[in-house]
Formats: structure tokens, sequence, C-alpha cells
């Protein structure tokens, strides 16, 4: 009875949505305060019937409803709990009601943080993210049901869920993620609401840029957490294969980038407002073709859903009308008037257009790149594989020179940066930046052209950050003070960039100074992987929930001394009749261990997987660090000063035409 | 002028959205032979059936023939072989098997209870003919024609529809060109 | 001074601790030739995964094709060969490196065609600002006329155009 009232509460949810994408923006286009009064209310309820569905869902799951087509194939008596919780999103339909649940769940947000808008704007963005929604909601309740029935054949147990799904990484890494596509939606309706009103402004840029920011941090976390997963799950200790389904989570991250940076500018100095909204539709574009290229089996990956003809078709018409529609009333309505605004050729504009330029290629090459071999593939000109040696060739250059300009951006000014200055100011951060490099690259032990880019660009935007904040923070009260005098918004723009150095770091030592080797080795033996030995003592069979696996139990000394005892396993799940490869890894700050393993070659050896890996937790603790500068950035005082009475006042109404005039704060 | 420059954006989404929509159904992971146009890789491989003999490329020269690769593991190969028998002994089609990667007894159990379509059959234990034609999982099926030329390769199992719509114009050009 | 012969005797019995050095799972002469090993078999893609390299798949067909790849590496086949040897049995599909022929000169020269691009159009842009500041301030008749509207409180100037 329960998944009936589910899909009910998802036909509400549609219902409401309908409303909210038509109601609102009436009353907007109108002028009738009425009819935009209704954003509110409706937004909620679409919440809380999709929440409702959800919960249901999950109480599906949770309770053994194998009634419910998708609970049977994706979830398993045995099933620790948790894990059938998780895997309400472990499979498309479920996946895609998380979806709808965050957009409406960031619609709510988008009435509850808002009250200071302009009444008419809020009811053009929120009916814009109406409309979204009705697309999701469509597409789940026409294509991709969770609450379809097996009736009466109810199966006495389910698939189970995928063992690589059965782990905590993967609990968090959609739902990360997923906040941070569907928080660029709300980027999107800010400029598609501005483009209908024609009011684009600084006002626009300081209101879309919290919003970017923090769907910008969550799809950093989504996106570290799928690496991190990737690394210790899959047993072969890689961090980013460049698969289509990577490289789609990956494009919406570079341009949003790009977005956070072009509304900087926008907000600062009103200028490349054009610009700053290509991308604001852009991003979220990107998004929905990431959920396009996941789902609908056009590209080969690992990490795909099963793929379904009429759900990519459903999809790329999803897809195809939202980006369609938004160009055209990009290419009509977009500014052309240049703002008479001056800068200098050295000025913080223009350092932020250049890293624009950058990123816009890094996402234009990474989207070709992945891409590329579908339109070959059409134009039968062969099946081409575009993977990692592609990718690590192209993209590295652009990724070192973002951290060299952004290094010497750190300095600049806004209008007008004097180019003599700059160079001095340099000076002595280059040299320190080189001697730090030099020394690293001795201390790792070997010079190669591109490890010796890589920590540079790291290093050298680490230094340029503290030599800016050593600077700023300079005050008559001390040091103390002056670093506490700096905004939130400050402190955030400086750990983003230490994070990026970071990342940096991280991926340049560990591709360039990790070792891999795959040994021969029977219990007694051990192996040498850069100065660890790892010795093999015993393998044995164990039980666990539902698997049974082979248990492998190895020491690790570095310099005759034990560091540790490493237990990866092979594991069998009983169920799903599958094979896992658990590897089992000797964390650390500065480097991990990391053994897994293979193949069995004979009655006593088995094929054993040993890897050296230096720097490789700083991927994931640099996006960690990025991720916080972005929430720090939003919880500036900007975002929170009070409206005073008196300054209510002075709000004028809108007219009839929809354009405001003052907005405060 | 400038507006111009505003519809570029458009102009390549709805490109990139052609290419997408072209390749929603298609299979990705099919790939076609290599090997197309050019002669079997040579190669002198016992008989299953008599261990004494062996076969190479003059095996598959002489008539238009299938090359189908198959082994008592791969479950598709037992759904395939009544299609291939009734090739075999209805339409007199001269089918060469290639027995990947198999043990002689796994082998005879198959077609001691499934029947046996095969002219001759290649003992390839260690799978190097296989490779050799860039095999990536079986059952795949070649058509080879009379002067021991691959002109098509089919992965996967073989029945009705995939005999006529993809083998048998296949052969009816070879026959024809011969 | 004292502690000479426990050190030594320490020493000693950590003689006997030190194990011969495994075998690879493929036996190599050096690490560089290992490495050499390991970076090829990361850029050849197993035929019938879902988007694996064939170092990373336990399928048969990696097996196979590590085996040749170790093969022809003992026979001393560059990596060009033994590259072109794979791709003439499986097709250019196995080469994580696309060729560099008329199909794909635009994907490789991509990024330095964006970069070299965007850079001329922002150089663009900014010579246009640095002109329109030196033309001087004087406000052109229609500017005179929107200033004048502002000034009488109506739309504010920076709506589009």
């Amino acid at each position: 009875m329960y998944p009936e009232l589910g899909q009910l509460a998802l036909i509400l949810a549609l219902l409401l949505a309908v409303l909210l994408s038509v109601v609102p923006l009436v009353g907007a286009l109108t002028g009738r305060d009425s009819l935009q009064a209704f954003a509110r209310p409706l937004a909620s309820g679409m919440f809380v019937f999709t929440g409702l569905a959800f919960a249901i869902l999950a109480h599906a799951f949770l309770v053994d409803d194998f009634s419910v087509a998708y609970v049977a194939n994706n979830s398993n008596s045995m099933l620790p709990w948790y894990y059938k919780f998780s895997a309400v999103w472990g499979g498309h339909e479920g996946s895609l009601l998380l979806w709808a649940l965050m957009l409406s769940g960031w619609t709510l947000a988008v009435t509850i943080f808002s009250r200071k808008l302009p009444s008419v704007m809020i009811s053009q963005v929120l009916s814009v993210l109406g409309m979204i929604a009705v697309g999701f909601f469509l597409f789940v309740i026409i294509t991709s049901n969770p609450f379809d029935r097996l009736l009466p054949n109810i199966p006495a147990d389910g698939r189970d869920l995928n063992p690589l799904l059965q782990d905590i990484g993967l609990i968090m890494h959609p739902p990360m993620l997923y906040m941070g596509y569907v928080g660029f939606s709300v980027a999107f309706a800010f400029a598609i609401a501005a483009l209908i009103n024609g009011r684009l402004d600084a006002a626009w840029a300081r209101w879309s840029r919290p919003w970017t920011t923090v769907a910008w941090a969550f799809l950093t976390v989504g996106i570290a957490l799928g690496s991190w997963w990737a690394y210790y799950e899959l047993g072969w200790g890689g961090w980013w294969f460049w698969d289509p389904v990577e490289n789609a989570s990956l494009l919406p991250w570079l341009s949003g980038t790009a977005l956070m940076h072009s509304l900087a500018v926008t907000e600062k100095r009103g200028v490349f407002k054009s610009w700053t909204v290509l991308l604001a539709i852009v991003s979220f574009a990107l998004s929905l073709l990431g959920t396009f290229l996941v789902r609908s089996g056009v590209l080969t990956s690992v990490h795909a859903f099963a793929s379904d003809p009429e759900r990519g078709s459903f999809l790329l018409m999803l897809l195809g009308i939202t980006v369609v529609a938004s160009l055209v009333l990009y290419a009509f309505r977009a500014p052309v008037v240049h703002v008479r605004s001056r800068y200098g050729s050295l000025s913080r504009e223009v350092f932020l257009l250049f890293n624009n330029v950058l990123l816009v290629s890094a996402t234009a090459l990474v989207g070709i790149g992945t891409l590329y071999p579908l339109v070959l593939d059409y134009l039968e000109m062969g099946k081409l594989s575009i993977g990692e040696p592609f990718f690590n060739t192209t993209f590295s250059p652009l990724a070192v020179a973002t951290g060299l300009l952004l290094g010497v951006g750190i300095f600049s000014r806004w209008k007008k940066t004097d180019g003599g200055w700059l160079a001095r100011k340099l000076l002595w951060p280059l040299a320190l930046s080189t001697a730090i490099t030099a020394a690293v690259m001795i201390g790792y032990g070997g010079f190669t052209p591109w490890a010796f880019l890589g920590v540079f660009a790291a290093v050298w935007v680490t230094v340029a950050t503290f030599w800016d904040l050593w600077d700023k923070s300079s005050s008559r009260n001390g040091r103390l003070y002056g670093l506490r005098r700096q905004s939130r918004s400050y402190w955030g723009m400086v750990l983003g960039h230490l994070g990026v150095a970071m990342v940096m770091a991280g991926a340049t030592i560990v591709s360039n100074y990790g070792i891999e080797r795959d040994v021969r080795m029977q219990p007694g033996d051990s192996a040498m992987v850069g100065d660890y030995r790892i010795v093999f003592t015993d393998i044995g069979q164990r039980e666990g929930p539902n698997y049974t696996s082979e248990y492998g139990s190895f020491d690790v000394y570095l310099d005759g001394k034990q560091v540790s005892e490493l237990h990866p396993e092979k594991r069998n799940y009983t169920v799903g009749m599958s094979m896992m490869t658990e590897a089992d890894i000797d964390a650390g700050l500065f480097r991990d261990v990391f053994v897994a393993i293979g193949e069995r070659i004979s009655d006593e050896a088995w094929a054993i997987r040993v890897q050296y890996k230096p720097l490789v937790r700083w991927l994931w603790l640099g996006a960690l660090v990025m991720a916080l500068g972005g929430f720090l950035a939003i919880a500036d005082k900007r975002y929170r000063i009070r409206v005073s009475k008196e300054k209510e006042a002075k709000v004028i109404q809108p007219d009839a035409s929809g354009k405001t005039a003052e907005v405060t704060s | 002028m400038k507006r111009l420059f505003l519809f570029l954006p458009l102009i390549v989404a709805v490109a990139v959205g052609v290419f997408l929509f072209a390749g929603i159904g298609k299979d990705p992971t099919r790939l076609e032979s290599v090997l197309i146009g050019k002669p079997v890789p040579e190669f002198s491989l016992e008989s299953l059936n008599d261990p004494e003999r062996r076969l190479d490329t003059s095996l598959l020269k002489g008539e238009v023939s299938l090359l189908n690769v198959w082994a008592e593991w791969c479950p598709s190969c037992w759904d395939e072989h009544k299609y291939l028998m009734h090739l075999s002994k209805d339409k007199g089609v001269r089918i060469v098997g290639l027995n990947y990667k198999d043990e002689r007894e796994a082998a005879f159990r198959f077609l001691n209870q499934l029947g046996n379509p095969y002219e001759t059959i290649i003992f390839d234990p260690k799978g190097k003919l296989g490779f050799d034609l860039g095999v990536y999982g079986a059952p795949e099926t070649f058509v080879i024609d009379a002067d021991g030329v691959v002109r098509y390769r089919h992965v996967g199992v073989v029945n009705q529809k995939v005999w006529e719509q993809e083998l048998l114009p296949v052969i009816n050009k070879a026959k024809g060109n011969s | 001074m004292r502690r000479f012969p426990i050190l030594l005797f320490a020493l000693f019995a950590l003689s006997f601790t030190v194990q011969a050095e495994v075998k690879d799972v493929y036996d190599f002469d050096t690490r560089a030739e290992e490495q050499r090993y390991q970076n090829l078999i990361a850029e050849l893609r197993c035929p019938k995964c879902q988007n694996n390299n064939i170092a990373d798949s336990n399928s048969a067909i990696s097996q196979d094709m590590r085996d040749e790849v170790y093969r022809m590496m003992k026979n001393g086949a560059s990596n060009e060969e033994i590259v072109d040897a794979l791709v003439s049995r499986f097709g250019e599909f196995v080469q994580y490196k696309p060729p560099v022929d008329r199909r794909t000169i635009l994907l490789w020269a991509f990024p330095a065609i964006a970069v070299i691009g965007g850079f001329l159009v922002v150089v663009g842009v900014v010579m246009r600002s640095r002109r329109r500041e030196q033309q001087g301030e004087t406000l052109s008749q229609e500017d005179k006329r929107k200033a004048e509207r502002i000034l009488a409180g109506e739309s504010d100037e920076s709506a589009k155009g």
C-alpha cells in the first residue's frame, strides 16, 4: 500500500512543480503580487511531497518490501541496514528520486534565504527551478518509477546491492555530487530570471555568488569522495581514470570554478556580464549533460548505470529543451552594450579573465576528449579510445599554467596594477618557490620536467597566498589582530587556493614518485616497494555478513621496524556471486602503502599488488580544504547584513513592467 | 555583429545534441574486426578429433565458410549451437570450428551432447589463433571467403536474425566475387 | 661502547630476516623495465570491459594481452611495435592514446588553439578598453540624455541596451 502512496506523492509533487513554474512567473510578468506570493508555499509543498516519496522508498528498503521492483533489484535481506538505506540511491530510479529531492530542497532553500530579494526576481527564479523540477518529475514518473511493483510474483529475496556500492564512500558520494549538480541550477535560475527581466547588474552577481560557491563546494567534496573511494575500493590504487563519467563530473566543476571567479568580477566591477551569464547557463547544462551520459549508455564506463534507450532519449530531450531554450533566450536578451569601465592590462579583472580562459579551455578540452569517440563513430571514422595518456598530456599544462597565473594574480589590484611594482613584488616569492621546489625534488630523489613544473606551481601558489596574507594582515595592533580582521570571504579564498595547491602537489608527487609492483608471493615471501618491505605472513578464509573471503596478512617494515599490519581480502559475495578485491592501506599524511591480492597463481602463490603512494592523501585533503574555503566564504558578513527598518522603507515597489529600483543591502 | 557571436553557444549545443542522439541505442562495446579484408593469420594447430592431423590456413581456402569460435565453458555457445546445427545440416553451410581455450574432454562432451555441425574443428587450447584473430570473447563467428580472406566478424550468438541480416548477405557477396 | 656487541648481535640476527627478493609476476631485469611494462599496460585498453586498461582488468583477454606485451618486451620490441601488434589484431580501440592523424589533429591541437585564441580575445578586450579610455571622457549626446534620465530617477543605467 505504501509504495502506491509514494507514487501519489510524486504525482502531487509534479503538480505543485507545474504550478510553481507557471503561477509566480505570470505574477512577475504582470506585476500581480498575489500570484507571486504563491511561490513560497508551492516550493515548500513540492519539497514535502518529494521528501515523503523518498521516505516511503527508504521505508520499503528497510522493511525488505520485495514487491517493489527497485527494492528487489537492489537489496537483500542479509544486507546491513545502513546499506539498505543507501541502496535507495544505489540504482537509477532511486538516484533520480534523490536528484528530485535535492532539487526541491534547494528550491526551498532559495525561498528561505532570499527574503530580502525583490519579489519579482525571486518569483522568476523559483519558476525556473519549478520548470526544471517538472522535467525531472516527469522523467521519474514516466520512465524511471522507483515504485513499480512486481506483483503478483513477489520474489523471496532481493538481488542484493552491488558489492562495490556497499561502502561508506559510495554512500556519501552521490548525495554530495548531486548537491553540487543541483546547486548549479540555482545560479542557472538566477541567470535566466535576469535575462527574462533584463536586470543584469552587480546585484544579480552578488546574489548568485553564494549559491554558486556552495554548489561548487559540494561538487568538490563529491568528486573527491569518488576519487578516494575508487582508490581504496577498486583495488588498483588509481585515483582518477579520465573515465567518461568521471569527466562528466569534472566538466561542471571546471566551468563552475570559472563561473565563481567571473561572478567576482561582475559583482565588483560590473563587467563581463554577458560572459558570466553564459557560464551560469553552461555550468548547469554540463550538470545535466553529466546526468545524461551516466544513464544513457552512449559512452562506456564502469560507473554507468544500466542503459536504456528510452530513458536516454527522454533525458536528452529534457537536456535539449533546457539548453536550447536558455541559449536562445541568451542570444536574444544578453547585454551587448559595453559598460564604460576602464581597467588596466595587469588589473585583477584581466587576470581573472585569463583565469577564465584557462579554465574554460580545460572544460572544453575534457568535454571534447570525452565526446570525440562518439563523434568519430557517428562520422564512421573509426572507433577510437581517448584515455589517460591523452588527458595527462593535454590537461597538465593547463593546470600548471593556471597555478602559475594564480600566484601572480593574487598580487594584482582591481582596476590597475603597475607592471614594475608587480614584477618587483614577485621576485622574492619566485626565489623562495624555486628553492622549496628544488628541495622537494631532492627530497623525493628525482628530477623530471613535469614533476618540477607541477611541484613548482603548487609551491608558487602556496607561497604567493601566504605572502599576500602576510601583507594584508600587517596592522598597528599586531599580526593576530590583522589576521582576524580579514573577512571570511578572504579566508575562504585563501583556503580555496591552498586547497588547489595541495591537490596539485599530491597529484604531481604521486604520479611521478609513486611505485607500483605486481609480485608473485607466497606466505613467507617479502617484497620491496620503495623503502618499504612487505612481508606476506598468512592467508586464510573468513566470513562476513554477506560474503566469504580469502583473508591475507601482510607486515610492513620501514628501516627494519614494523610499521603496520595489513589485511587485504578477496571477497566472494554469496548472493550476487561476484568477486571483489578489498585492498588494505597503511594510510599516512605523507604516504600510503597499498597492498591488494590479485589472481591465484598456484596452490601456494598469489599475484600481489604492492604500491607506494607518496602524498596521495593530499589530493582529497586538498579538495576538502577547497570546499571548506567555499563554505567559509559564504558565511561572510556581507551576506548576513540585517536590513534595518529605515532601509526597508526606501525599497520602491516594482512597477508593472517588472523593473524594480533599489535592492537593499 | 556581436549578437551573432551570442548564437555560437546555441549552435555548438545543437551539434553536440545531434551526436548524442545518434549515440543512443548503439552498443559502444561492439568492435568491428580489424582483419576485415585481410587473410586469416597463419597458424599451425591440431585438429580436435585427430591430434595427428595439423591444420593451417589452407583449411579455409577453396570455399566460402563460417569460422565459429566456441568453447564448452562459454554459456552463449550452448545457446547458439542448435542454430549452427540447422545451418550446417539443413542449409549446407560449411562451418569450421575453432575450439578456443578449451580441454579436449570438455569439447567432446559438448559435441556429444549437442551435435557436431563442424566440418573440421581447430583445437586452440592456448587461444593463439583466437588472439591473432582479435577474438575477445566467445562466441564469435567469422565469414571467410574462398581465398581465405576475412570478410566479416560477428560477436555474439548466431541466430536467425543475425544469419539473415548480417551473415548471409556477406556470404552471398563473397560467393558472387569468386 | 658497551652497546657495540649488542649492536653486532642485532645486525647478525637481522641478517637472517632479510629474505630473498620476490620475483615479479612477470620477471624483469631492471626496475626501469618493470616501470616500462607498467606504463604500457596502463595505456592499453581491455576490448571487452567497461572501460578498463589491461592492468586493472581480470578478464581472460586482458591476461592474454599482458602476456603478449611481456613476451614482446622480452624479445626486444619497442613500445610502438607492441602497441601496433595489438592494434593490428584488436583495432585502434585498444589504444588509450589516440593516434595523431587527420582525424585527431583537431583534438590534439585543441588546448593550444583554445588558450591562444582566448588569450587573443582577452588582449582585444583589454586594448579596446584602453582605447576607450584614451578617447577621453566627454559624453556623447546619447549618453547625456541617458544621464539626465537617470538623474530624473528612472531605471538604472546598467539595464540592457
